[in-house]
């Protein structure tokens, strides 16, 4: 079996499930963000249920449009807010604790290796990087997990996604994940388990890892995994609080379909409008104009995603008329960043740093764009009005390329920016 | 079950995005959010929209975010089926879930055309373009799933499987 298949069985106390089959899955947390909860909130009382199916298991994180934008967005987390205090929730999340839900449940430990997690939110395929089951739901999904503590699911087929060779510099996941959404597509992987392996994920940090699972939805995915390693034992000791198991994929298991790529050719890649499988070398862009750039966001708001960013900005400006926004994904990555210095090397740049919040990536508040404005982003999905005005345009890099092209005022490589020897 | 209604037709990977913008996700009233179903997408949709018309759309329909907030304002808008080569996983999931009828049939998706009068039958899986004079079949709903369909979603499928158990 492959490590989906086993998770998923070992959730639904069988020995062993082959794809297609429908299982009724214990399931280990569920969440629920300021868009999604409310709805799940109300399905939750329609069907009569009282009390949670676990106060531990259920996590709120009010992240989308906090902190809140506007009266109705106050008054949707006013619902999270009375509902986690009725149910006695240990982990809501206020303002001043909060982040980016898919950040900041692995940093503070509740979501573990081997186990399954739904949320309403599609990226909630990111905890795959911890090798997790965790796919995104809808809000009557939600409910029904929160109530009972299970939901059904169909056991998808895999596909083995294998990475060889050294990256290169300047390289990260998310490079991986845009190049492999180019070559499969927006439905290459849809209803399937992505299963990310080889030298070259081994070789890479867990901020890329993350940012590689919470793309798998990019390519129509059900869930991105890797298997635990090293790396990941490093990350998840300090902050597990309980017990969990790891799961490998047999050496026999069985697979839709195996693709294998070269790392060693893979480039900093650009997402073109208005579909993340729109994908180009950045080389290959041409001279893109920019008016903002945004470098945060579930996929790549990590400490990681900051450093590499303030390495290209240390001493240099931001162009003129260029809109540098840096959003910190949660408050502990907010108060390494400040002090490791960063913030300096960004206030000094020029840019606007934001407290933890979704934002901009869904055109929500914090750098929404107007009537043909461009953005270049690190974010993960640039369809038509994304970010803002529906004639409005959103570019997707890894923060190396965001960082650099602030600087240009055009999209680049950040060796345009860096000199190649100091990376 | 049967649906007849107005063809609105939709080109492939429609996101979610385009059927909610995000921009009113601060709230979740079904009648606010069918005011800007498919805004930025096809702009004289929710003017022209009629109760009971079905969409029809190419592959991967509903792709992106998970927010159930999609299916609920093109119910709202009186949308009464959707038909597709291939749904988003989520997307299908919602759909069901809150009773919105979807069928995948590659033929019918390349083969009806905008404005067409459409008839469904879920019990059989018959789609009829009663403007081509032409029949698709796809696969049944199965009987639980009408009755789901038929009882507004799961949670008043639930609620009324509940009350009658008391």
């Amino acid at each position: 079996m492959t490590i989906t298949e086993k998770i998923l069985a070992a959730h639904a106390g069988k020995k062993s499930v082959l794809p297609g089959e429908l299982l009724n899955v214990r399931i280990n947390l569920a969440l629920g963000n300021d868009i999604t909860a409310p709805l799940a909130i109300k399905a939750f009382k329609e069907i009569g249920a009282r009390k949670v199916f676990h106060r531990d298991r259920v996590v709120l994180v009010p992240d989308h449009f906090t902190p809140a934008k506007d009266i109705p967005s106050a008054e949707q987390c006013q619902i999270l807010r009375e509902f986690a205090k009725v149910q006695r929730l240990t982990h809501f999340f206020e303002i001043g604790e909060c982040g980016i839900e898919h950040v900041l449940l692995p940093e503070k430990g509740l979501v573990l290796p081997g186990e399954v997690v739904i949320g309403a939110d599609s990226h909630t395929c990111t905890y795959g990087a911890l090798g997790a089951f965790s796919t995104g739901v809808g809000s009557t999904d939600l409910a029904a997990g929160m109530a009972t503590g299970e939901l059904w699911f169909k056991v998808p087929e895999s596909i083995k996604l294998v990475y060889y060779g050294r990256g290169n510099p300047w390289v990260s996941g998310k490079d991986l994940i845009l190049f492999t959404i180019g070559d499969i597509g927006v439905d290459g992987a849809l209803y399937q388990a992505m299963e990310f392996g080889g030298e070259a994920i081994q070789n890479l940090s867990m901020a890329s890892r993350f940012t590689m699972a919470n793309m798998a939805i990019e390519a129509g995915g059900k869930n991105g995994i890797i298997e635990p390693d090293e790396i990941t034992f490093r990350f998840v000791k300090p902050r597990a609080k309980r017990p969990y198991r790891i799961y490998r994929s047999d050496r026999e298991a069985r697979y839709a379909e195996i693709r294998e790529y070269d790392a060693s050719k893979i480039f900093p890649q650009v997402a073109l409008p208005h579909i993340p499988s729109n994908v180009k070398d950045v080389r290959e862009v041409g001279k893109v104009e920019i008016d903002q750039v945004v470098i945060g966001s579930c996929t790549n708001g990590h400490l990681d995603d900051l450093r590499v960013a303030a390495k290209i900005l240390k001493g240099k400006k931001v162009a003129p008329s260029l809109r540098l926004i840096v959003i910190p994904a949660t408050q502990e990555i907010y108060r390494q960043a400040l002090k490791e210095g960063l913030f300096d090397i960004f206030l000094s740049a020029g840019a606007v740093i934001s407290p933890p919040t979704c934002g901009p990536c869904l055109g929500g508040h914090m750098g929404v764009l107007a009537e043909g404005e461009r953005a270049l982003a690190t974010t993960n999905r640039n369809f038509r009005g994304r970010m803002g005005h529906a004639r409005s345009e959103v570019y997707l890099s890894n923060p190396a390329v965001a960082a650099a092209s602030a600087v240009r005022g055009w999209i680049c490589h950040p060796e345009e920016v860096v000199k190649k020897t100091s990376h | 079950m049967k649906i007849e209604g107005r063809v609105w037709k939709f080109g492939s990977d429609v996101d979610t995005d385009a059927i909610i913008p995000a921009r009113y996700l601060n709230q979740s009233d079904p009648k606010m959010l069918a005011k800007h179903a498919m805004e930025d997408e096809r702009p004289d949709f929710i003017q022209k929209v009629k109760k009971g018309d079905i969409l029809l759309a190419d592959k991967n329909f509903g792709c992106g975010s998970s927010r159930e907030h999609a299916p609920i304002a093109l119910r709202a808008a009186g949308i009464s089926c959707i038909i597709a080569k291939s749904f988003a996983r989520i997307f299908y999931r919602n759909g069901l879930n809150l009773g919105l009828p979807l069928l995948e049939s590659s033929e019918a998706s390349e083969v009806i055309e905008e404005g067409d009068r459409v008839r469904v039958n879920l019990a059989a899986g018959e789609i009829f373009d009663l403007t081509q004079k032409r029949k698709f079949f796809t696969k049944p709903i199965p009987p639980f799933m009408q009755e789901l369909i038929k009882d507004g979603g799961l949670i008043r499928h639930l609620k009324k499987k509940a009350s009658k158990g008391r």
